[in-house]
């Protein structure tokens, strides 16, 4: 490997030996195309004409109300695909492409990231298998559909709690054995070089969202809020307001039924550093280092590790970590599609519900900027599971 | 406990080394089916931590691990175990585990344990050579003698350092993939070994997929100083789980015809 992917002490690249060759080719094909003139000017008109890019950074005022400041919506969910995974799933697919490569490979929670790998295997032309928790494929049925009908294979996998854990682990597994197949990590954890590419390809939110604060309130917001699951659309939006001291930073967690409870997906709020899929960050695990089993209503943030870059920004302070419950995120999800029209993903609530909880000890001139990172229609099924209409 | 080169120098044909969870199924018939295996001469040991995670592995052995699990299998457990293992017959153990588990004990305090329990070496499933300074190091100060692995995608300069790297045996992974039994054998192997042939004297011991007594025959012939079966035996376990006798009976039955199809092979041919 050319570098060592470490962020303070986190990250690295924990993998069997047969991995490496695979993940060495990736680096160094993303080294040398990152900031190639016509691979740079092909990945802008791919996300310009076919993703819809730049997307719009929108004043929420009806919602700022309830919340008690003022709140602004970077709309990732209207990205093609509706969430903000495709900024990743274009930049990789477009490494691929350039590598020569014929075969995807990818895991997915929600299925955001599966279908946004399989909209570029269609694009591209390339075979495409996704590996999918089956209780993932039960919950986010309708993306699973979608996949399908792109022309991907999609895997169920059972083992542990069959959620996106898993399928991490079985998408590694099934890349040891076909290593020449290029393997589209969806989020900015698991070895070097992911860590450092999806943040790459993510990084257009934050530098979208922050000269549209300029543009449109001639400031920096105080606060940038964004959901962590591994930490894609936080780090994407985090990376452009990184030297901005005055803006605050913070990450959102699930806390599914409680951070009290075992019944949580929070690893940065309850974790400790250990190594998990090949990145040294904090993970949710017991006391001999087992990998604890996580529960939280949105698929996409149901993960015990996360990306190393947010570890280390816990552990220097420059950004927060916070948790919030099950019942805030359906709330959050209920007032947004209420007051503005808007239908969030259950994973962006989240962001959403921590400035809601924040109501009352902000003063209404505090600017807050949330990274609604996907649009809720794979969720209307679990809310009407929770909130049934009558 | 006891050394690798000892082993070797005594024998004059590829060693056997069986693979299995420790505390698969339980502990006591885990222990069992150990000294069974040494009963039906086990030249090396080759032991697992289970771990809930083991991307390297392929179904048979996340099975062995969950049931371990399941079980109650900790890595103190795994260490007192071993010093159970030693105390029936000082036999060299390899122990195979998940970074997670040794980096939440403490890499030295880990090898300092596993050294006093009478292991020989622990490979790392996750760690590559690339990162070897984090763990061989710790591993030569507590008296251990250490293992990487080669795999057929490892071009000659990374052989190069896990010879550099490696005290004990390299651990040859047959095949690219994950542990499993397999009907045919890799034709990756071969090439392997001959490529670590000419870079080192340090025995090569090969491992993945090796699932029958033909099989192991056919890699000492390919000069394999050492012949590990995992998937198979913990297959053996996984299909006799009601029926303990049946259990140790074919496993010893399986080891048996294994080391008569090794011994068939004679050391002279394993030099080149
Ligand atoms: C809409 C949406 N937001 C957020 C996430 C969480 O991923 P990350 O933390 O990598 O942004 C997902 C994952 O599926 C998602 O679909």
């Amino acid at each position: 490997m050319k570098q060592k992917g470490r962020y303070g002490t986190y990250g690295g690249f924990y993998v069997p030996e047969v991995l490496i060759p695979a993940i060495e080719e990736i680096e160094a094909a993303f080294l040398q195309f990152q900031n190639d003139a016509s691979f740079v000017a092909e990945l802008n008109a791919l996300l310009t004409h076919y993703a819809g890019r730049p997307t719009p950074l929108y004043h929420a005022q009806r919602f700022s109300e309830a919340a008690g400041c003022s709140v602004w919506l970077k709309r990732e969910d209207l990205l093609h695909g509706g969430a903000h995974k495709t900024n990743n799933a274009l930049g990789q697919g477009l490494l691929a492409k350039v590598m020569g490569k014929k075969k995807l490979i990818a895991e997915t929670g929600a299925g955001q990231h599966g279908l946004a790998t399989a909209m570029v295997g269609a694009l591209f032309g390339m075979e495409t298998k996704i590996f999918m928790g089956s209780v993932d494929v039960a919950r986010q049925n309708v993306n699973v559909h979608k996949m399908k009908l792109l022309g991907a294979e999609v895997i169920p996998v059972s083992g542990g709690t069959c959620t996106l854990k898993d399928a991490i682990n079985e998408a590694m597994r099934y890349w040891t054995a076909n290593v020449d197949a290029f393997y589209l990590f969806g989020t900015a954890g698991g070895p070097h070089p992911f860590p450092m590419i999806v943040r790459h390809f993510q990084t257009v939110i934050g530098t979208e969202a922050r000269r549209q604060c300029l543009d449109q309130m001639g400031r920096l917001p105080d606060f940038v809020a964004a959901c962590v699951g591994g930490g894609s659309n936080a780090i994407g939006i985090f990376s452009a307001f990184l030297d901005d001291a005055a803006v605050k930073l913070v990450g959102v967690e699930g806390g599914g039924k409680g951070l009290d409870s075992d019944h949580h997906c929070a690893t940065l709020n309850k974790g400790r550093p250990g190594i998990l899929h090949g990145s040294q960050t904090y993970v949710l695990q017991d006391e001999h280092g087992q990998i604890h089993d996580t529960e939280c209503i949105s698929a996409g943030l149901d993960y015990p590790g996360v990306g190393p870059e947010h570890a280390y920004l816990k552990d220097t302070g420059r950004a927060s970590y916070v948790a919030v419950s099950d019942e805030q995120v359906l709330n959050a999800f209920a007032l947004l599609t209420r007051l503005e029209g808007i239908m969030p993903a259950l994973e962006s609530s989240h962001a959403l519900a921590w400035l809601l909880a924040q109501k009352g000890t902000l003063p209404p001139d505090i600017v807050a900027v949330v990274n609604l990172s996907g649009r809720g229609d794979k969720d209307i099924g679990i809310v009407e599971e929770h909130r049934p209409i009558n | 406990m006891g050394r690798y080169q000892d082993v070797f120098d005594s024998l004059n044909r590829a060693a056997m080394i069986p693979f299995f969870v420790i505390g698969d199924p339980d502990t006591e018939t885990s222990l069992r089916i150990v000294k069974t295996a040494i009963d039906a001469g086990a030249d090396i040991l080759e032991l697992g931590i289970p771990f809930s995670d083991p991307v390297a592995d392929g179904p048979t052995i996340q099975k062995a691990d969950i049931r371990a699990l399941k079980a109650g299998m900790t890595p103190q457990k795994a260490l007192a175990f071993i010093a159970q293992v030693s105390a029936y017959k000082p036999i060299p153990i390899g122990l195979l585990v998940y970074y997670n588990l040794i980096y939440q004990y403490g890499v030295d305090a880990f090898y300092r344990d596993f050294k006093q329990a009478g292991g020989t070496s622990v490979l790392v499933a996750d760690v590559s050579i690339d990162d070897a300074e984090e763990i061989a190091p710790a591993a030569l100060r507590a008296g251990l003698e250490t293992v990487f692995m080669a795999t057929p995608n490892c071009p000659d300069e990374r052989l190069q350092q896990v010879v550099k790297y490696t005290t004990g045996f390299i651990y040859t992974v047959s095949l690219l993939g994950t542990t499993g039994e397999r009907q045919r054998f890799s034709t990756l192997a071969k090439p392997l070994i001959q490529r670590l042939k000419r870079l080192t004297q340090t025995p090569v011991c090969v491992g993945f997929g090796i699932s029958s007594p033909e099989h192991a025959r056919q890699v000492a012939a390919d000069g394999a100083n050492g012949v590990i079966i995992g998937s198979r035996l913990v297959k053996i376990i996984e299909d006799n789980l009601n029926d303990k006798d049946q259990l140790y009976c074919q496993l010893q039955a399986f080891l048996a015809e294994t080391l008569n199809a090794l011994k068939t092979v004679q050391d002279d041919t394993s030099a080149n």
